[in-house]
Parts: structure tokens; C-alpha cells; sequence
């Protein structure tokens, strides 16, 4: 089959920032409205009386998203060009701002950050670098947006340049790549095509920029992690003995021969076969869901890690993480979660909230003991059992987890591992 | 032996989606119509639990107005693949007086259906459904969770729903709470039609065109069918060579005009065309909400 790679995207902007317009015009121009959506929002234009398109109608899902024109939960927008397919996450832009942003970056490969060019770089923008700095997003795109506002002017658009790139020297996350690009989604100027309008930018266009983004580029290098979901045991004729560990590598890559280790148990084995669905193979990258046996018969069961014998985990029976809380119940010490790792459960008990992080003050820290709803902060969690991890900076996949509610079952927050003390 | 997995992102994600349902649930089963992307999800599940068989069984809800062509296909699948399949008739409830059959012109079973499916999940004691919505079709559906909690009711608190983040599947519910799972929550129509090229999955010969008893009403196919689909007198019925680009129930879906009696050609329809799928779908044309109103009420 042939590679299929898909760019996800995450958008960030204030309120009237144009996000959900901005979206709209790159279907439009991309050509990836079809003829009855646009319709539709023809249609829906001129009842509201709009003498334009309202092409942030592509996207409001919701009947109350639509009545009040924002955008309520995050919503996924897909469309493709001859060259690759993408996958938009469009997080609203109001209330509720970190626990939509966070959960659109952390499954995205970059972010396009919206800034109103009357406007420029304002509390919000600091929240969106902030966070986007923080998940260690490779890539960000400034999209300086309503350039037609300011009349095109070159001038207004290198001051917020130069307002970024000093917002930009606080990030924790260095390696960052940021470009900044003006456009106006209204009227198309840079966003698929570029504009007369803007000929003192040389630039390329958002859409050209996002078309030329190699993946080698922004994603890690990291050791291989296999973390078993379930183990497949056909017991059928054919299949009497067949035991295989079923799973999604997350980093690195697997051969055939390679000497693992099975944690928490620490049962030293070799790869045996990797298979996918009925053939097998001889090496498996990073993404893959898999199926691998091994050579010796040992116990392995869900949640178990298999890692190269030379690439070890950290371990763990405390360990220390940014939280995002996403609960209206706020984050106290002494309170018990269930703990996600991946695929891997254990209870856990808050031991401290160590500080609360102000987003808006690039992570600024102060002393804090709960985490409310939309807070980010530290905290040190104690867990039932050790736990094998990587922290967040060396692998994104296998770098963070959730904490579940035990009474409500909600996901309640979602954690970064930053723990500097190792057993390696 | 082949050298290096080739990953397809799409069908990792979905392999990855099946095996967590299988993993975090007592009792799931997969929601099947006898549409492209229900047979998508009996091969995504193959490929998930391989050489093991499919650990759930097929739920139909059958509106009692299929398509003859989806059930024989759907009876063949089951068949080879050694399945269990459970049917549920909307017709049982409409005799039991549970459900009043609309009138009319327009009268469809499709709503008609979430009854039927909630009480299939309450007799069966379901706790999760897998079903093949995926978030391109419609713009309330691209706002749904992979994992979708509904409670006793079956309904959908869209303003209410869980984060996911990272790829971090939470299944925990509580008693009499189930969960929807939508394995391919991120493929396009597109995505499903060349899987189903790349992949030669069989699927019912109506996606192909044929010759067909058609008459035509607000810009749209309808198939003749006095039993199923009511009719003017004035609308007449002429043969057109059609296919159908999705397939629900016979009084919800349009077919189209078409010459793509391959799957090869069908993909090059797709590619080009400039209409959207559910642009064929009457039941959605109801309203700028009808699927986020059908949702709320605990439809697929």
C-alpha cells in the first residue's frame, strides 16, 4: 500500500480572530467544499443578511455553535490536496480555552497561531506560544490575519514580527521552528494563493508553507516503546501455540532479533516475528499497529512494555508532571485518580500540588494547592505501582497520561512527565 | 518476508481503536448496515485480532426497508468470516406500538431506527457499540468523541464530552452507561473508498452502477418502490443506470447518475465529484441539524 501521511494541524486564536473564516477559505480555496455545502452556506449567508460568504459556517457544527456564531468543542476538518491529506483540529477560541487547546495540540504535528493584525501580540497570543511552547509543537505558523484592515501595511506587520520573536525568547522549547506569514482570511490574500495586495512579502502562502513541511523534520527521534493492549491467543488448529502481543509502537523502530525486556517484570526475551494481520515482516517503525511473538514463553500481559534491552525507560514509583487540569472539580492533594498510561491503569494519589503556572505570564510560577478547571500546574504523584515511562521532552507519545475521576469516570486532567531522577 | 511494516496512519489508528474496545469492555459489538464503512470495520477488526476471530458479534437493525442486495451481502460476510449477528426489526416495534410510522411523502424509518438499536444494546447488555460514523460525513458528527459516552437513554451531551488527548482511550462507565466507538472517526469518504480499492474488500453490487426504476423529486433520485417509497401520481418512473454513493435505508437514499462499474472508476467518481456524500442522504436535508437532533436522541 502506498504511504498515506496525513499533517495534523491545530489552530489557536482569540475570539474574532478569524479561525473558523480562516479554515472556511482554505476549503474554499482548496476546493473542498462541495457544491451542497456551499450552498448551504450561501444560503445561511444571506439569511443572516451577510453581503460575503460566512465561510466560518463550513465549520460551526452546532446548533448553539451557530446560533451565537463561536465555536463551542473542538471540531476535526479534513480535506486534501493531490499532494497530502490533512486533519485540522479547530479549538474555540473563548471559555474552557486551555483544556480545547491542549486537547487539539496533542494530537497535531504544528500550529497555526491567528494573530488580529489591528490588534497584534495580546494576553491571548502569550497563552497560545505559552502552551504550543510547552506540548513542544516542532513547528508553529504566525498567521498575522486581517491584513486588510491595516491596509496591507508592511510596517504594521514586521512590529508584530519583532512584538513574537521577543514573546518567543522566553519558551522553554528553543528548538522551535516559527514562521510567521500576513494574510487576510476574508478575502483570500496568502492563504492559498498569494496576493498583489501583499507583494512586499516574498514569502510563501499558508497552504504552499504547509505543503512543503517535510515530516523527517518535525518529529522526534526516540527509542522504541511497545506497550501490549491485548494478547492474542487464536487457540485453533492451525494456531495451537500462537501467543502474539498485539500493539502500537510509539518511537523508534523493531526488528526481528532484537534482544527486549518485558517491564515491569524485567523478563529478558527476543523478538521473534513481527506480523501485520497475516504476513510477517523483519522491522516495524514508529505508528505501526502491530502483532510481535517472542522466543521464549514468559508472562506478558495489557499494559505490559517491551523496550531493546540497551534503550531502558526511566522507573518510577513518584514521579513529577505538568497537569493540565480539564475538571470542574478542582486538582487537591490527597485525592485519588486512576491513573492512564497509554494503555497501562494504576491508582494514584495526588501527594502535592507544587505550583500553579501562569500561561499568560510565559509560565511565570506561583505557590498554589488546588488546580482548577482551564490551570496548569505541578504536581508530584504518587502511584500504586512503579511505572515505567519516558519523560515528556524525550518522547512526545510516550511522555504523558491522563488521570481519570473514579467517581465521575470523566477524564479530569492530563499530565506531561518531566521527572528528572532516573534509575538508568 | 517482507522487509518494513508500511504504515497507513488511518488503519493503524483503527486496528489500535478495536483492540482498546476489545481490551476495556465486557460486552461490545459492532453496529453493521451493510454499508462501505461497516464492512470497512469487519476488516479493520479482522486485521485487529488476527489469527484470532473477530471477538464481537454483528448487530443489524434492519428498518425493514434494506436494500434485498445489503442483506444477502451481509448474510455472505457473516457466513465467511464466522460471524454472530443479532437482527433487530424496526418493524416489530412499530407492530408493538412502541414507534409510529411517519406518513407521507416524505415518510422515512430512519429515526425510527434509535428505539430499535436502544433496546437491542439494553437486551444484549451491550456496553460498547462500534460503529463506522466518521466526522467528515456531516458537521455535528465532526465534533464526535472516538470513545462516545451516552447514557441510559442512548443520548449524546454533545456540550459535555470528554477530552481525548494524545491517543489515551478512556472506556471507564458507569452501570447502565455504554459507549459508542467510532474506529474510523478520521477517514474521509475518500480514505474508506481507496482502502476498499487497495484492500479488494467486497462490497453489495449497488455501490456500482446498474439499471434501476428511478423517478425524480427535488433534484434527487428516488428508487420506485410502491412498497417502501411513496409516490405521486405525477412523479413517473423512468430506468436510469445509477449507483449508490451510501446506503441506508431505500426511502432515505438518493442514488446517482452514474457509469462507474468498477471500483476503479467508482474512486475516480469520488475524486471528482463536487457534491458530498450526504448530499444523498434525504434524511439529512430535514434541517441545518437533523443529525445533531438525531444524535441527542441516541441514533448511530
Amino acid at each position: 500500500m502506498k504511504k498515506n501521511k496525513v499533517l495534523k494541524i491545530s489552530t489557536a486564536g482569540s475570539v474574532d480572530d478569524g479561525k473558523s473564516t480562516l479554515i472556511g477559505r482554505i476549503l474554499y480555496d482548496t476546493k473542498s467544499l462541495k457544491r451542497d455545502a456551499l450552498e448551504a452556506i450561501k444560503k445561511n449567508s444571506e439569511q443572516k443578511g451577510y453581503d460575503y460568504l460566512d465561510l466560518a459556517l463550513a465549520t460551526d457544527g452546532l446548533v448553539a455553535e451557530r446560533e451565537q456564531g463561536i465555536t463551542i468543542d473542538v471540531a476535526h476538518i479534513y480535506f486534501s490536496t493531490p499532494n497530502r491529506s490533512y486533519i485540522i483540529a479547530d479549538t474555540p477560541g473563548h471559555k474552557e480555552y486551555t483544556r480545547n487547546m491542549i486537547t487539539g495540540a496533542s494530537s497535531s504535528d504544528i500550529a497555526v497561531i491567528l494573530i488580529d493584525a489591528r490588534k497584534g501580540v495580546v494576553e491571548q497570543t502569550k497563552r497560545h506560544f505559552f502552551i504550543n511552547n510547552l506540548l513542544r509543537i516542532n513547528e508553529l505558523i504566525v498567521a498575522v490575519n486581517k491584513m486588510d484592515l491595516v491596509d496591507y501595511k508592511e510596517t504594521r506587520f514586521n512590529a508584530i514580527v519583532e512584538d513574537f520573536k521577543k514573546l518567543a525568547q522566553a519558551g522553554s522549547y528553543k528548538e522551535q521552528l516559527i514562521t510567521f506569514i500576513p494574510i487576510s482570511a476574508l478575502h483570500g490574500d496568502n492563504v492559498v494563493a498569494s496576493s498583489e495586495n501583499l507583494s512586499w512579502y516574498s514569502g510563501k502562502t499558508l497552504m504552499q508553507h504547509l505543503e512543503n513541511i517535510q515530516f523527517e523534520d518535525i518529529h522526534q527521534n526516540t527509542q522504541a516503546r511497545f506497550q501490549v493492549q491485548t494478547v492474542i491467543r487464536p487457540k485453533t488448529e492451525n494456531f495451537h501455540d500462537f501467543r502474539g502481543y498485539a500493539g502500537k509502537l510509539k518511537g523508534g523502530e523493531l526488528s526481528v532479533g532484537d534482544k527486549v525486556v518485558v517491564l515491569p517484570s524485567k523478563m529478558k526475551s527476543t523478538i521473534k516475528t513481527i506480523e501485520f494481520y497475516d504476513k510477517k515482516y523483519t522491522k516495524a517503525s514508529i505508528g505501526s499497529s502491530i502483532t510481535i511473538t517472542l522466543e521464549d514463553d514468559i508472562n506478558v500481559s495489557r499494559g505490559d512494555l517491551i523496550v531493546k534491552e540497551n534503550q531502558l525507560p526511566h522507573e518510577a514509583k513518584e514521579i513529577k508532571a505538568i497537569i493540565c487540569w480539564m475538571d470542574s472539580t478542582p486538582l487537591i492533594s490527597s485525592t485519588i485518580y486512576q491513573f492512564q498510561y497509554g494503555v497501562k491503569s494504576v491508582k494514584s494519589k495526588i501527594k502535592s500540588i507544587d505550583s500553579k503556572i501562569d500561561t499568560d505570564r510565559m509560565g511565570k510560577e506561583q505557590e498554589t494547592n488546588e488546580l482548577q478547571l482551564n490551570n496548569l500546574g505541578w504536581a508530584t504523584i504518587q502511584l500504586a505501582k512503579p511505572l515505567h515511562f519516558d519523560n515528556y521532552d524525550e518522547n512526545k507519545d510516550s511522555g504523558a497520561f491522563i488521570l481519570i475521576d473514579t467517581k465521575t469516570n470523566n477524564t479530569a486532567g492530563v499530565g506531561f512527565i518531566q521527572h528528572k531522577e532516573s534509575l538508568n | 518476508m517482507n522487509d518494513i511494516v508500511i504504515n497507513n496512519p488511518l488503519e493503524d489508528e483503527a486496528i489500535y481503536i478495536f483492540r482498546e474496545v476489545a481490551a476495556q469492555f465486557e460486552k461490545p459489538a459492532i453496529l453493521f448496515s451493510g454499508g462501505k464503512d461497516s464492512i470497512t470495520l469487519v476488516h479493520l477488526a479482522k486485521k485487529a485480532f488476527y489469527p484470532a476471530k473477530i471477538p464481537f458479534p454483528l448487530v443489524h437493525i434492519d428498518t425493514g426497508h434494506n436494500f434485498p442486495e445489503t442483506i444477502a451481502f451481509r448474510d455472505n460476510l457473516v457466513k465467511e468470516f464466522g460471524l454472530e449477528l443479532h437482527v433487530h426489526y424496526v418493524q416489530d416495534n412499530i407492530d408493538a406500538g412502541h414507534v409510529k410510522e411517519e406518513q407521507g411523502k416524505y415518510a422515512s424509518r430512519n429515526q425510527l431506527q434509535t428505539q430499535t438499536l436502544l433496546q437491542a444494546i439494553e437486551e444484549h447488555g451491550f456496553d460498547a457499540c462500534i460503529g463506522g460514523a466518521r466526522r467528515d460525513e456531516e458537521k455535528a458528527r465532526a465534533k464526535e468523541r472516538i470513545f462516545s459516552v451516552r447514557d441510559d437513554f442512548g443520548q449524546w451531551d454533545e456540550k459535555n464530552q470528554r477530552p481525548e488527548v494524545f491517543d489515551m482511550l478512556n472506556g471507564r462507565i458507569a452501570y447502565g452507561q455504554n459507549v459508542r466507538v467510532f474506529p474510523i472517526s478520521n477517514w474521509t469518504e475518500l480514505d474508506v473508498w481507496t482502502y476498499i480499492q487497495n484492500e479488494e474488500i467486497e462490497i453489495p453490487s449497488i455501490y456500482f452502477a446498474h439499471k434501476r426504476n428511478v423517478f425524480e423529486r427535488d433534484g434527487l433520485i428516488w428508487t420506485a418502490n410502491d412498497d417502501v417509497v411513496y409516490r405521486e401520481k405525477d412523479e413517473i418512473v423512468t430506468e436510469k443506470t445509477v449507483r449508490f454513493r451510501t446506503v441506508g435505508d431505500m426511502s432515505c437514499t438518493a442514488a446517482v447518475e452514474s457509469l462507474a462499474f468498477s471500483i476503479e472508476e467508482v474512486v475516480k467518481e469520488i475524486r471528482q465529484s463536487d457534491l458530498s456524500e450526504r448530499g444523498a442522504r434525504i434524511d439529512d436535508m430535514r434541517s441545518e441539524a437533523a443529525m445533531e437532533t438525531r444524535k441527542q436522541e441516541g441514533y448511530f
